[in-house]
């Protein structure tokens, strides 16, 4: 409950997926939720560096998203702190990707989360113990993995 | 905005905890329950049972009123609501990014492939 994760097999080497998920190139052919144009890309792919994105969607609505590398491996994991420019979503929150090479190609499991470090660690460890799956219920969340 | 933010902390902060998790699950099974019915199935003694209360009390996931000397909980669903939207709206736009990262990636692989690398 106190994070999204979210699972891609992808027909590609990791080290094309790590590449396509980092450089300002790849970013601008995916960043966002709809075809509208990733305005700006800005990355510094090492630890303590940052990153910049803004783009519009087709709204005309303009999003602006920036933070931290704080896990940097290439082509296996990267770990970012994550902050909206303007107040639609204020404070900081995690994401996290890991990369595992498959007979595929690569297996990509994403994690947005809103709590850092010790207490999203702890909550992971934890694992879910499935007692708010009802709670998910009762506010109809039912075709999606949230843990 | 800010209050909405200190707010999702503390909801979030609330549910890392297995048995603040299992007391919000049963009180949404129930509808209310009091102080020693929410104790009985954990092996803790009451006052931890009572910290946990304050805890999800804080964050404003649960009322707590009192008739005579019985104190009953009940579920307060809105900070619930505000973390599954968060939830919610993440899982849109990073859905739809990563379906369209991964087209772009396979375009990338298939270029490589063709290019002999």
């Amino acid at each position: 409950m106190t994070s999204l994760t979210l699972v891609r097999r992808i027909a590609a080497r990791p080290s094309i997926v790590f590449d396509a998920l980092t450089t300002p190139d790849g970013i601008a052919c995916w960043w966002g939720p709809d075809a509208g144009p990733v305005l700006l890309a800005e990355t510094d792919v090492r630890i303590g560096g940052r990153f910049r994105v803004r783009f519009r969607m087709l709204d005309g609505s303009e999003h602006e998203s920036s933070g931290e590398y704080l896990e940097v491996v290439r082509p296996e994991r990267l770990a970012m702190s994550w902050r909206w420019q303007g107040s639609e979503d204020p404070g900081e929150s995690l994401v996290e990707i890991d990369l595992r090479a498959s007979a595929e190609g690569t297996e990509l499991t994403f994690t947005h989360s809103r709590l850092r470090d010790e207490d999203s660690r702890r909550s992971h460890e934890e694992g879910w113990n499935g007692a708010l799956d009802k709670l998910q219920r009762h506010f109809s969340v039912t075709d999606r993995r949230y843990s | 905005m800010v209050n909405y933010n200190a707010q999702l902390d503390r909801t979030f902060a609330a549910l890392v905890d297995p048995t603040r998790r299992a007391i919000l699950a049963r009180l949404e099974r129930e509808d209310g329950a009091t102080v020693s019915e929410l104790a009985k199935p954990f092996a803790i003694k009451l006052p931890a049972v009572m910290k946990h209360l304050d805890v999800l009390d804080d964050a404003g996931l649960i009322t707590r009123s009192k008739v005579g000397r019985t104190v009953t909980v009940r579920l307060s669903p809105e900070p619930m609501r505000a973390a599954v939207e968060w939830l919610r709206r993440y899982e849109r736009f990073w859905s739809r990014s990563l379906d369209r990262l991964a087209a772009y990636a396979e375009r990338k692989e298939a270029e490589a492939r063709k290019s002999g690398r």
